[in-house]
């Protein structure tokens, strides 16, 4: 070895020892603050999670078996579950596009004043219990309900309209309680795009509906992506409003889980439901996250 | 290659323009006239009223009275999207969804332009701002100076009779500016469209400008072109924004002009009476090597305050009998290096006649 390199070697090496060891100190610092919340997720999460799946490859006699997820295939009411479960998040996210589109554009337009007036009124509703609006719904559709009896006085309709206790009742209950998971983000995501971009459009030569169409929309579709994620993912878990609203017609993923656990107390069977549910979430998680992703990063083609 | 992309270039005619937000009138009956394949700048510093001009003239912002012609046709209630005028903004919107290739053809796309023939201009466009061979870029895969590029390319593809700058040049640094402008301008005598320019930058104005309308308070203070806008300004704030300035208060009687008990050779002719600000700019200040009068130069008794050594020149800051301070700027020539005066002694300043300008001391 050269006295050159010997040289660089020692000139680089000054204080490199201390140096290391101070990087040491600090990620063993990062890790001790991290520990508790750490700890937390493991406790709460990790832990049962992993219990869950690990009871639902018992049978009701105690032995490990596929039996739990057998029936998945074997039992038509668990395939018309799952159908059902799907139509129905299906309905309400497109409810929810629908509606909060059209509502997230005017807040993204309106003066900061009275959008955030208009924005109270969104978010009030998302203070109160869901089972207390829930209820309110029921008392406004049911068959002698608020909507129906106006309805028959003013001599639209003879027949009162079955609109609580079927699909009906479950899409508008939880259409009005996921609204605001679809406006909240989509609504940030709108009011990121520079009016200058608007402007730029109107002043290339594309009037207004062609300038929405080709920038606010395209630039919007990020915002309307995570909201439809979200409120998809809540309608696969929903429980409360189909369980009141659905009048026992509509048998959803969860609350299949609950008679399973509480009225059959099968363990396992209501286990390796909610594992399915969980795994079904996760794919479709990580299939939007690659259709939309793409879409809302990728560069604009012209079709 | 050359291109001409404006085959006619219109003037623009604007007259009586009232624009108020609540009770704050903005602009007040303006005027303005710019030629066919004229650079106007529109000059002035914030709350001038110049931003809101051009957006009056993009159709971005509704005027509460006025008109504007271009050619012959009115367009001030025109919707922005017809009046086929391009425009570069401040943060360039480039539409960050698409490509390089997608924003430059997306005034193209709105008017039918046939594909082959869109994937033509948008590379000539390309090729007239230099950026060949960058159409398949992400916008955020850009560095600040080549955004700028493909919004002016983006703003002159569709071949608009008037292109209109808000301040385009403002987000880039000093020497990308600087080398930008030189672009610009030449761009402009290539190109020969209508261009109207906001800055608020004096310099700038002056280094890009055939004309420069200086905005104060909602008005044009006055339109010139540059070197006579430098040179005879018509007012203190027009000579206080360009270029700096000594004010020198002089009082006019019986048809020449007076400082303190010293006659003042002009120029031009005295105007009657009444009290006036004499204009002198730093550079028209010589070092006088004597006090002796000669004719047509103008002496001025004053100590030194400091003297300030900036490389190719120096500034000498130095009080007149009055108190009043003066500066004074020149080129470091040996004849003046050598006899540079030193802080607290006495010198005499030449200014000569016709470098005096006088304006109402309102």
């Amino acid at each position: 070895m050269s006295a050159q390199s010997a040289f660089h070697a020692s000139a680089g090496d000054l204080n490199a020892q201390s140096l290391r060891a101070d990087a040491r100190r600090e990620s063993l610092r990062l890790l001790a603050l991290l520990s508790p919340s750490l700890f937390l997720v493991f406790a709460i999460i990790i832990v049962p999670i992993g219990w869950l799946f690990w009871l639902s490859l018992f049978d009701e006699a105690g032995f490990l078996s596929t039996a739990n997820y057998a029936r998945f295939f074997e039992q038509a009411s668990y395939i018309k579950t799952f159908v059902t479960t799907f139509k129905v998040a299906f309905i309400v996210t497109g409810a929810c596009v629908l509606l909060g589109y059209p509502l997230a554009y005017m807040l993204s337009q309106l003066p900061r004043r009275a959008a955030s007036i208009c924005l109270i009124f969104v978010i009030l509703p998302f203070w109160t219990s869901v089972l207390v609006r829930t209820y309110a719904w029921l008392v406004i559709l049911q068959r002698k309900g608020l909507i129906n009896s106006w309805l028959i006085d003013l001599g639209v309709i003879s027949q009162p309209l079955s609109l609580a206790n079927n699909l009906s009742g479950v899409v508008i209950g939880m259409t009005h309680i996921l609204l605001p998971f679809l406006v909240l983000p989509l609504y940030a995501s709108m009011k990121t795009i520079d009016g200058d971009c608007l402007r730029a459009g109107m002043n290339l030569g594309a009037g207004p509906v062609a300038t929405f169409r080709q920038i606010f929309f395209p630039l919007s579709l990020p915002g309307l992506a995570s909201g439809v994620v979200i409120v998809f993912v809540l309608c696969l878990g929903f429980f409360v409003t189909p369980a009141l609203m659905g009048g026992g017609k509509v048998i959803m993923w969860a609350m299949r889980m609950e008679q399973t656990t509480s009225l059959y107390s099968n363990w396992g069977a209501g286990a390796a439901l909610g594992v399915v549910l969980l795994v079904v979430t996760l794919a479709l998680l990580g299939l939007f996250q690659w259709l939309l992703g793409a879409r809302a990063t990728g560069v604009w083609s012209s079709r | 290659m050359i291109l001409s992309i404006a085959p006619s270039a219109l003037p623009i005619s604007m007259r009586r323009i009232e624009k108020r937000f609540g009770s704050v009138a903005v602009l007040r009956d303006l005027h303005l006239d710019v030629e066919a394949g004229e650079f106007l700048t529109l000059l002035g510093p914030s709350g001038s009223g110049k931003t809101t001009l051009l957006m009056i003239l993009a159709g971005f912002v509704r005027a509460n009275a006025g008109s504007i012609k271009v050619g012959n046709d009115e367009i001030i209630t025109t919707p922005p999207h017809k009046r086929n005028i391009g425009m570069v903004f401040q943060n360039y919107a480039l539409f960050p969804h698409m490509n390089v290739f997608h924003n430059i053809a997306f005034p193209l796309k709105q008017r039918g332009v046939a594909s082959a023939e869109t994937a033509e201009r948008v590379e000539k466009a390309l090729d007239l701002v230099k950026l060949q061979g960058l159409s398949e870029r992400r916008v955020n895969q850009l560095s600040g100076g080549q955004r700028q590029r493909v919004a002016l390319a983006r703003a002159i593809v569709f071949e608009p009779r008037i292109v209109l700058m808000d301040e385009p040049l403002s987000a880039l640094d000093k020497g990308l500016r600087e080398h930008m402008q030189i672009e610009l301008r030449s761009l402009h005598r290539r190109l020969g469209m209508t261009t109207v320019y906001v800055t608020h930058d004096q310099r700038e104005a002056i280094t890009m400008s055939d004309r420069i309308a200086v905005m104060n308070g909602g008005r044009i203070e006055q339109l010139d072109r540059p070197e006579t806008l430098y040179a005879t300004p018509q007012t203190r704030f027009v000579a206080g924004f360009i270029g700096e300035s000594n004010f020198i208060p002089v009082e006019c009687r019986n048809g020449s002009v007076w400082y303190e008990d010293r006659r003042i050779h002009t120029a031009a002719p005295a105007p009657a009476s009444g009290q006036h600000l004499m204009v002198v700019r730093p550079e028209k200040l010589r070092l006088l090597a004597n006090a002796e009068p000669q004719s047509g130069v103008n002496v001025l008794n004053a100590t030194v305050g400091d003297i300030i050594y900036q490389g190719d020149s120096f500034v000498c800051y130095a009080a007149l009998r009055d108190g009043l301070q003066l500066t004074l700027r020149d080129y470091c020539r040996s004849d003046v290096l050598g006899r540079m005066p030193a802080p607290g002694q006495p010198i005499s300043l030449g200014l000569d006649a016709q470098d005096t300008v006088l304006v109402a001391s309102d």
